[in-house]
């Protein structure tokens, strides 16, 4: 069987809007690199980025690049978007295995819906949405792309 | 552990008919929330001028994008002088709360006569179900929006699917939800939905957010609930038995936040309702347990979260949720605790969480449409939602 596979929003669906605290994310993604506030004080990762670590109330924060990876913590399958009738989106929260604490919460693209599982390994891709911004989503990794992203 | 000496009662509960999403229209929110609070004082035996307080939730929210205003009502409904006006806090968490914070004023010596109401009109541009999706793009819902979870039904089929991976919760559990909330609006005149729901009609539903199809999905309904609440000395006097108020509390805990509009929960809590630390001090300030309460008005916006709220009540263990309620716990008839026996958010009607209020006064009063015998307490809760969620306990006049 053929499965449609899952697949963003359209780009104009989408927008974003920013502060001073959440543009370098954003800034980042539209060079294609996934990154996420790190606290200097006390190394707690954050998402989404706010102006004060959690844990020690610092506001100084470092911007790490992450590798990328990622694991399906939990999801959704949606079928009913209004205009996009054979569309499927499947929507999950991500762990990152290198910010450990942070989620995303994002999509799983380019997947057979029905192979997605809690547990399974991802990696980051952009996907254009509004205003030239690039949007952080994730499609099921395997080594063939662990080997065009090397 | 004996339970504390209530201070303050419910006297008087009100409401508009529920219409159909929009078909409350061209009534004003203004309109609706008055026609609710002079049923409420019709139904107490008090005139609108002896209302001095008002003590709302949803930052007094009429709908998704709308709101009460206390001048509006005072200068529409004639009401001379108010010496309290507040609000909880967020959205429809705060539903049960509020009847908290009208107690707060009026222990505090702050009104004496306080009213709490939800009037909710969903006119197109005003939706439960857009309110995430179409809501214009901030940094922080930047971090949501995006993934396509366009409802809080699609925001929290996410948080049932982690509940069925970590504890086997399967579907059945949220079909008895859903079934058994149904029969029990079968003989509720006040219930949209009158038709007998099966298990076949749940399975063959069209999926929205899976693993939730649409009858995990509450009503979008419009109407308005009022309900005041006075000391309980002066409750003594009115038209109706007192409804004394056991414990109220609201609030949550950090773990739980902003909840699914963050996503960031620590696994336990993510498959949770986050009504844990709230129960645990409703029940503290009580001094009862789950085994006391006869009858449970859970906020049903959709079906998972009955099944938590369970779990986080302690009507069963962390992660049996979905047997307990397999095994017709909650059933009207010949359940161990039944729950919303007027037909919830599901079948009868959705205003943000009062008509469980309504529902959990008719039973202390013993005139509920499926009365639980002998009932002599009811919980009530306000949504799982971000903070503040929130707990009520109502019991009878000794
Ligand atoms: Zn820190």
């Amino acid at each position: 069987m053929s499965a449609v596979l899952s697949r963003a929003l359209p780009p104009e669906r989408v927008q974003i809007a920013t502060d001073h605290v959440t543009e370098p994310f954003w800034q980042a993604a539209r060079e294609r690199r996934l990154a996420a506030p790190r606290c200097a004080d006390c190394g707690h990762f954050r998402l989404p980025p706010t102006p004060f670590c959690p844990e020690c109330q610092s506001q100084k924060v470092d911007w790490v690049q992450l590798s990328g990876r990622a694991s399906v913590f939990s999801f959704s399958v949606v079928r009913d978007i209004p205009g996009l009738d054979d569309a499927v989106v499947v929507a999950a929260v991500v762990d990152l295995p290198d910010a450990p604490g942070a989620r995303l919460v994002s999509n799983v693209i380019d997947a057979d819906p029905d192979e997605v599982r809690i547990g399974m390994e991802l990696v980051v891709d952009f996907s254009p949405v509004s205003d030239g911004w690039l949007l952080p989503v994730f499609r099921p990794f395997t080594p063939a792309v662990e080997g065009k992203e090397g | 552990m004996a339970l504390q000496p209530p201070d303050t009662a419910i006297v008087g509960v009100g409401a508009t008919p529920y219409y159909p999403r929009g078909e409350s229209y061209p009534q004003t929110i203004t309109e609706l929330a008055g026609r609710a609070i002079l049923a409420a004082c019709e139904d107490a035996g008090l005139s609108v001028k002896d209302i001095d307080g008002f003590a709302y939730y949803s930052m007094a929210g009429g709908g998704y994008g709308r709101s009460m205003d206390t001048a509006s009502l005072m200068e529409t409904l004639g009401i001379p002088e108010i010496t309290f006006t507040a609000s909880l806090t967020a959205g429809g968490g705060g539903s049960a709360g509020s009847i908290g914070l009208a107690r707060a004023a009026i222990v505090a010596g702050d009104a004496t006569c306080v009213v709490s109401v939800m009037a909710l009109q969903q006119l197109p541009q005003y939706r439960l179900g857009g309110v995430f999706g179409k809501a214009e793009p901030t940094p922080e819902k930047s971090f949501i929006q995006p993934a396509g979870l366009t409802g809080p039904g699609h925001l929290m089929s996410v948080l049932a699917r982690r509940h069925m991976h970590m504890y086997g919760t399967r579907r059945e559990a949220f079909a008895e939800v859903a079934v058994s909330t149904r029969e029990n609006a079968l003989t509720r005149p006040t219930a949209l939905r009158r038709t007998p729901l099966t298990l076949d009609d749940y399975f063959n539903a069209r999926m929205i957010a899976e693993p939730l199809c649409l009858y995990d999905f509450c009503m979008e309904t419009d109407g308005a609930v009022a309900v005041l609440t006075t000391s309980l000395e002066r409750a003594r006097d009115l038209r109706q038995k007192p409804v004394p108020v056991i414990a109220a509390a609201h609030g949550g805990r950090r773990e739980w936040g902003r909840a699914f509009s963050w996503m960031g929960m620590p696994e336990e809590t993510f498959a949770s309702s986050g009504h844990a630390a709230v129960a645990q001090r409703l029940y503290g300030k009580a001094g009862v347990g789950p085994d006391d309460i006869d009858v449970a008005l859970l906020y049903d916006h959709f079906t998972p979260m009955v099944v938590m709220q369970l779990e986080d009540y302690g009507f069963c263990p962390k992660g049996e949720g979905g047997a307990f309620v397999e095994s017709g716990a909650i059933r009207y008839k010949g359940g161990s605790i039944p729950v919303n026996t007027h037909g919830g958010h599901l079948s009868e009607g959705y205003v943000i969480g009062m008509t469980h209020v309504r529902e959990a006064v008719e039973q202390m009063r013993g005139t509920a449409v499926n009365q639980v015998p002998d009932a002599k307490l009811a919980l009530v809760s306000g949504g799982p939602a971000t903070i503040p969620v929130s707990g009520l306990i109502l019991g009878r006049d000794a």
